[in-house]
């Protein structure tokens, strides 16, 4: 009823009136409201921008000091001697071989785990065992780091040999019978009459085989027989690590497969392709710019880990011998600003102090850039999958 | 109503965070520094609080980290198992502090190793050597053939300095192939856990998980360190800014107190 007698006072128009004042006010509030948002959404990041500032600001003294040739290209690391010596080549080397490590160990299984998760597994099991992955990644690192050095270092030191046996055959026995498989295909391809073609392809199948086993055991007796003097060393810290990439892998992944929705696995269906053929040349595809966002992710968190670093590497700067052992002690760069941070004060030794920031950019570098590229890839791919 | 009670438990959680600094600073004592010393602090620090009703906060971090809090002002003691450097002492006096040091007590650094070790004995030349990279298989001193893992201390412990100084001299630089742990407690769980390691910790820390090795024949222990017959021994030293006065003296008097000896002898350091 009132608003009859409401449309008639403003006329055929049926516009709200509303008062100057009132317009007034509500334009103020709008702008208020807009730039309170824009404070809070640039806050962030003016964060990053000074956390950049005042890192590099402490770190520009130490390359006047002493120059970029010493810390890139010495391994001579005694910050505390006088004078010190601040290589850190085997620093960054430690650091980028415990990410290399984490990162071949984890972005398989992670893959793996995504896949199974998202088309594999019925859903009602999937609501479960998502949630129990991603609670490893609410476990403080501190008990990752106490769980590799009380436990896992010794336990690598008195089982070693029969551990790496297992982790070989377990990591190794599905990749070579894949590869077998493959292999023995590829090679009959050409053979065109259907009967021998099989023949051959069994044989061949065998023969292939017994090698691939005959490979396994061999490397495997000599895992074996290897004895691991320390436990605290760079194998140890790629394990540890790759247990806390997984649940960042996992996840994101598992999103980006979801993500590509069922419109498209119908659609593959309908084509005639297997499920696994959908998974592999249709899902995976499309969600190859997530998956790798989550890779990414997933390297840097084991690239800036520091309390498990720090804990259960070993902490000794020097390049291992041979230079892919991964059984020997390795320093990383979170770990030794960490380790460090202690004595070095402005007070004492300023290179000390600044070349830990040295480091510290150093670190900021390296992720900004692999944020960079994995934003780059992630648009070219959208490019090409929408544009097709 | 509700707003009422929000008002109030707002209050109260103003005063709680307003009033505890205050009274915090007013009645107690901070104390930051080597972790060599930790353990008879915090059992000064217990004794203290129980006597005098003082509350002693006790922090572990590293001799330099104590050095540094004291010349911050961010505590009141620092415990170092190293005396001052120089440069620190300058920091110190151009920031207005002047630090005094105390002897609280003696302690003999101990060479430990796995227990299933047969080695009983090196020589100070031997240790140092062992640190240097020179030697690097047990069968070089008289054990198994099996390579040493050598366990260092970080740059910011006392224990460091002061085996650094004692066995191997002032400017010989430690191998690189070398582990490195940040505390006592981590040596300690390393060596025990580890065949072939062989790693220096404070006397107090020595128990039957690990083996104290004799050091050019002598082995660590109270008496020996006493009577200076054990080679690697140094002060444990507190350090505070200016003369101490009121509870901070009493603190600091402990260790010529029946009690604070008793604390002392307990815990394996040795009265001075």
């Amino acid at each position: 009823m009132m608003s009859e007698d409401n449309l008639k006072e403003s006329g055929r128009s049926g516009a709200f009136i509303v008062s100057a004042q009132k317009r007034k006010m509500q334009k103020l509030a709008k702008t208020g409201g807009e730039s309170i948002l824009l404070l809070i959404a640039s806050f962030v990041a003016i964060v990053v921008l000074f956390i950049f500032y005042f890192v590099a600001v402490d770190a520009v003294p130490y390359f006047q000091l002493r120059g970029f040739r010493e810390f890139f290209t010495s391994s001579n690391w005694y910050p505390a001697d006088e004078p010190g010596e601040f290589g850190a080549l085997a620093i960054i080397y430690g650091s980028g071989m415990v990410t290399l490590g984490s990162t071949l160990l984890s972005v398989p299984m992670g893959i793996a785990a995504a896949i199974c998760l998202s088309d594999i597994l019925p859903f009602s099991v999937r609501q479960y065992a998502k949630p129990v992955i991603e609670m490893l990644a609410a476990i403080p690192s501190v008990a990752f780091g106490f769980f590799a050095l009380v436990i896992f270092a010794p336990l690598l030191q008195t089982h070693g040999g029969p551990i790496l046996m297992w982790a070989w055959w377990i990591l190794a026995a599905p990749f070579l019978l894949l590869a077998v498989i493959i292999l023995s295909d590829l090679l009959t391809a050409k053979i065109e009459n259907q009967n021998r073609r099989q023949q051959i392809s069994l044989v061949l199948l065998a023969v292939f085989g017994v090698g691939a086993l005959a490979f396994l055991y061999w490397v495997g007796s000599v895992l074996q027989g290897m004895e691991i003097i320390t436990g605290t060393n760079a194998l140890n810290v790629s394990i540890i690590l790759s247990f806390m990439a997984l649940p960042t892998i996992v996840s994101v992944s598992e999103d980006a497969l979801q993500a590509v929705g069922r419109d498209l696995r119908e659609g593959s269906y309908a084509l005639g392709a297997t499920r696994a053929e959908t998974i592999v040349k249709t899902v995976l595809p499309a969600a190859s710019s997530g998956i790798l966002a989550a890779v990414i992710l997933g390297v840097m968190r084991a690239l800036g880990e520091t309390m498990v670093v720090w804990m259960a590497s070993g902490n000794s700067s020097h390049i291992p011998e041979p230079w892919f052992n991964y059984l020997e002690a390795v320093r990383t760069l979170t770990a030794t600003i960490a380790g460090d941070m202690g004595e070095a004060d402005q007070v004492t030794g300023s290179a000390r102090y600044h070349v830990l920031f040295a480091m510290g950019l150093l670190l900021l570098v390296i992720s900004f850039i692999c944020n960079l590229v994995s934003e780059r890839i992630v648009v070219r791919q959208r490019k090409i999958l929408s544009g097709q | 109503m509700k707003t009422m009670k929000h008002v109030l438990l707002l209050v109260a959680f103003f005063a709680v965070v307003l009033s505890s600094p205050l009274s915090a600073a007013g009645k107690s004592i901070v104390l930051d520094g080597s972790t060599t010393v930790g353990p008879l602090a915090k059992s000064f620090a217990a004794y203290f609080t129980k006597k005098y009703g003082v509350r002693v906060t006790v922090s572990e971090s590293g001799s330099g980290n104590g050095a540094k809090s004291l010349i911050n002002k961010s505590c009141d003691i620092a415990t170092m198992s190293r005396a001052m450097k120089a440069q620190e002492l300058a920091a110190a006096r151009k920031k207005g502090v002047n630090p005094l040091g105390h002897t609280v007590a003696l302690d003999g650094i101990a060479m430990v190793v796995h227990p299933g070790n047969p080695v009983r004995n090196l020589t100070k030349a031997q240790i140092a050597d062992i640190y240097k990279g020179r030697i690097t298989n047990w069968n070089q001193v008289g054990g198994p053939n099996a390579r040493i893992v050598v366990i260092q201390r970080e740059s910011n412990s006392g224990t460091q300095e002061a085996f650094k100084e004692l066995v191997m001299g002032k400017t010989a630089q430690i191998s690189k192939t070398a582990e490195t742990q940040s505390s006592n407690g981590a040596i300690k769980n390393r060596v025990s856990s580890t065949r072939s390691a062989i790693g220096f910790v404070g006397l107090g820390f020595v128990d039957r998980s690990v083996k104290p090795v004799a050091v050019n024949g002598v082995l660590p222990s109270p008496l020996t360190v006493r009577n200076s017959t054990y080679p690697v021994s140094r002060p444990l030293y507190m350090y505070t800014n200016g003369q101490p006065a009121g509870s901070l003296k009493k603190f600091i008097d402990l260790p010529k107190t029946p009690d604070g000896k008793r604390m002392i002898g307990e815990l394996g350091f040795v009265v001075k």
